[in-house]
């Protein structure tokens, strides 16, 4: 077994810590994602205790553990799996593992390291609420995370643990690994399923707010994230209590933390919910063990690309959701990317701004519109052609996605009190508003170095136009 | 007129008989069809139409969506430099010039032998490892410029066997035996919870 906060050489990302290990503990290994290794560490037997029980019994060691969906929105999976409408069969269950909001990496990780405990998973959520096939959907770039599922697949197909009669029991289902192509917008759910329709990946309007109720050829379906799913084998094997047991009680568990930028030592983490704060994951020894060259801090996207901006006053916050939405962020999908000092803050917005416009679907007018713009004007501002008048156009056409007040973070210097998160929309899913934020968070926290980008430049050109009523 | 060749035509079957509805093989055929000459033609476009029971201007709807699919000719390694954030806040952007220079072609071009297509990309979920680049969709972490010229060079070399060429996305494809297989049943022909669920106790809850 490896030593602490040490590098795993076959898990290129991966740091081992000493915290509870709920879904990483096979990664020391080098052949953790064999079904040889996963069965004599204890693989499938979360599964053969589900078998014991009956499905509701499953449901509710599901519900009662309160297992937090780990892709973004953290909904409660027990409860999403309770929006099944009775009496509506089939069902489906769909595997989110479309991962490539910026920043984020630990499904990848769990799909090339351990991808027979996410079928585990799979199974297990099967049996409990009646769903009769299960897809699981890979990111398309990621061909070694295919190879390693393929192989899964095929090697519990071998040994009896999906298909007909799995285990002996009633339990019948099939796995089916589905290829990603290429398309960020299809990790929202509803993309998720017009992809595997074989559709354009457009997210789908809302209402009906969950799959569950309308999903996959208009039937119940479930879209559950890989890391999410890959808790089950651990909770079934050791009950919900020994899980509340880890965290906080409204975020028990651990979570994975891919923390990048410029920190010392960048990594993914498997994290204690809740009670870890930013502090301890960029500043702790065993962690990232602060920032390069031991430089100040300059801000921090605290949940993936999508998440408003914090600063050092930021820093204690723990990981917990009802902690981090009033000072004006996300957890999202769990990943840090760390600014220093010397980071050019205009610069740093524009490669994310650019990501979002470059992947919205073109559904929505505001985003495949305003994204767009807010690309081009931010391009103008860091290359130093921009006007002092185009950091008003930013907000003006980031208004148009997101109407109102943008949530931000509180900060002690410049006199801001948090507006909390989150904000209201023009679009059906996150993708425009997200381009927006990196933007808003950038002007709102460091004005002064957009200002010095302009600086000079007149606003020549520029016609104000009034329309007469 | 047929594209895929018999193998994969046997291959195509057995990927459609896994859905419930034969459309959503749409991408995985879209793959294979990749995987068979290295692009999309219009030729696979017709063919996957008529497998999946849809008309081929469908199909290019649905192809034309995602990324990864090329529907011109493309080199036999794509070079997928990301430049979001975390890679371009440890030297991204300076890595694709060099890569340009490197290549003598811009971003979006393939070489003139036919060896390299070199892309900018996003977020390709290594972040830690920045900066970052992947060659048909295998990773190369923490790639300095020197790193780049030797890969360049490992690559050029035809005896290299490594990296299989583009279109080639996974080695290891999965199978479900015959004996073992549920079977994907249409939506519209099932109204019953499956044996293991009790109907009673979900109607009641």
């Amino acid at each position: 077994m490896t030593e602490l906060g040490i590098p795993i050489p076959h898990a290129p990302g991966f740091i081992a810590n000493k915290t509870p290990r709920i879904v990483t503990s096979r990664f020391d290994y080098e052949d953790s994602f064999t079904i040889e290794r996963y069965e004599e560490t204890g693989g499938y037997q979360g599964l053969r205790t589900a078998l014991s029980k009956t499905p509701e019994a499953v449901h509710g060691e599901v519900r009662d553990a309160s297992l937090l969906g780990r892709g973004g929105a953290g909904f409660p999976a027990g409860v999403k799996w309770g929006f099944c409408p009775p009496g509506v069969w089939p069902r489906y269950l769909v595997v989110n593992g479309d991962e490539s909001e910026p920043g984020t990496y630990k499904d990848r990780l769990l799909m090339e390291l351990d991808p027979h405990q996410l079928i585990e998973g799979c199974l297990i959520a099967c049996y409990a609420i009646g769903l009769s096939q299960c897809f699981l959907y890979v990111r398309g770039e990621m061909a070694v995370a295919q190879e390693r599922i393929a192989q899964a697949l095929n090697e519990a197909y071998a040994a009896g643990y999906i298909g007909k009669n799995i285990l002996g029991t009633e339990l019948s289902v099939d796995i089916v690994l589905h290829w990603g192509a290429g398309a960020y917008v299809v990790g929202e759910e509803t993309a998720l399923i017009e992809s595997l329709e074989g559709n354009r990946g457009m997210p789908r309007l809302k209402p009906p707010y969950f799959p569950a109720s309308i999903g996959l050829y208009g039937q119940p379906t479930i879209v559950n994230n890989v890391e999410t799913l890959s808790n089950l084998p651990w909770i079934l094997s050791n009950g919900s209590e020994a899980f509340k047991a880890i965290g906080t009680e409204t975020s028990p568990g651990t979570r994975m933390v891919a923390v990048s930028g410029h920190v010392k030592r960048p990594g993914v983490y498997e994290i204690v919910n809740g009670t870890t704060t930013f502090r301890d994951l960029i500043y702790g020894e065993t962690m990232c063990g602060g920032i390069r060259n031991d430089a100040a801090l300059k801000a921090f996207v605290p949940g993936g690309g999508s998440a408003p901006w914090f600063t050092a006053d930021q820093l204690d916050l723990p990981f917990e959701a009802s902690q981090v939405g009033p000072e004006g962020s996300m957890l999202g999908s769990g990943a840090i990317m760390v600014m220093d000092e010397t980071t050019d803050i205009p610069a740093a917005a524009l490669t994310l701004t650019k990501f979002y416009a470059h992947e919205s679907c073109g559904k929505c007018v505001p985003c495949r519109e305003g994204g767009t713009w807010l690309e081009q004007i931010m391009r103008r501002v860091v290359n130093g052609s921009g006007t002092k008048r185009d950091l008003d156009l930013l907000i003006e056409v980031g208004e148009t996605i997101c109407p109102g007040d943008f949530p931000h973070a509180s900060n002690k210097e410049k006199g801001l009190s948090a507006v909390p998160f989150p904000y209201k929309m023009t679009t059906i899913c996150f993708v425009g508003p997200s381009a927006f934020a990196p933007v808003h968070s950038a002007l709102t926290l460091f004005r002064e170095e957009f200002e010095a980008k302009v600086a000079g430049n007149s606003d020549r050109n520029y016609v104000e136009v009034t329309i007469n009523a | 007129m047929t594209f895929f060749t018999e193998e994969n035509l046997e291959l195509a079957h057995e990927i459609i008989g896994r859905y419930p509805k034969q459309r959503s093989a749409m991408i995985p055929l879209l793959h294979l069809a990749q995987e068979q000459a290295g692009w999309v033609t219009e030729e696979a476009m017709k063919q996957i139409g008529v497998l999946v029971g849809t008309s081929s201007a469908e199909v290019l709807g649905t192809c034309s969506f995602y990324e990864m699919f090329k529907r011109h000719e493309v080199g036999k390694y794509v070079v997928n430099i990301c430049t979001t954030m975390s890679c371009a806040l440890l030297g991204a952007e300076e890595l694709l010039e060099h890569a340009e220079t490197r290549l003598g072609i811009k971003a979006g071009s393939t070489t003139s032998d036919g060896l390299f297509t070199l892309e900018g990309a996003e977020c390709q979920a290594a972040c830690t490892e920045a900066p970052c680049l992947q060659v048909n969709y295998r990773h190369q972490y923490r790639v300095t410029p020197s790193d780049f010229d030797q890969l360049i060079d490992e690559l050029a070399d035809p005896n290299n066997e490594e990296t299989p060429r583009h279109g080639v996305l996974a080695q290891i494809r999965q199978h479900i035996p015959v004996e073992r297989s549920v079977g994907a049943v249409h939506p519209d022909l099932v109204n019953v919870p499956p044996v293991w669920i009790e109907e009673k106790k979900e109607a009641n809850s």
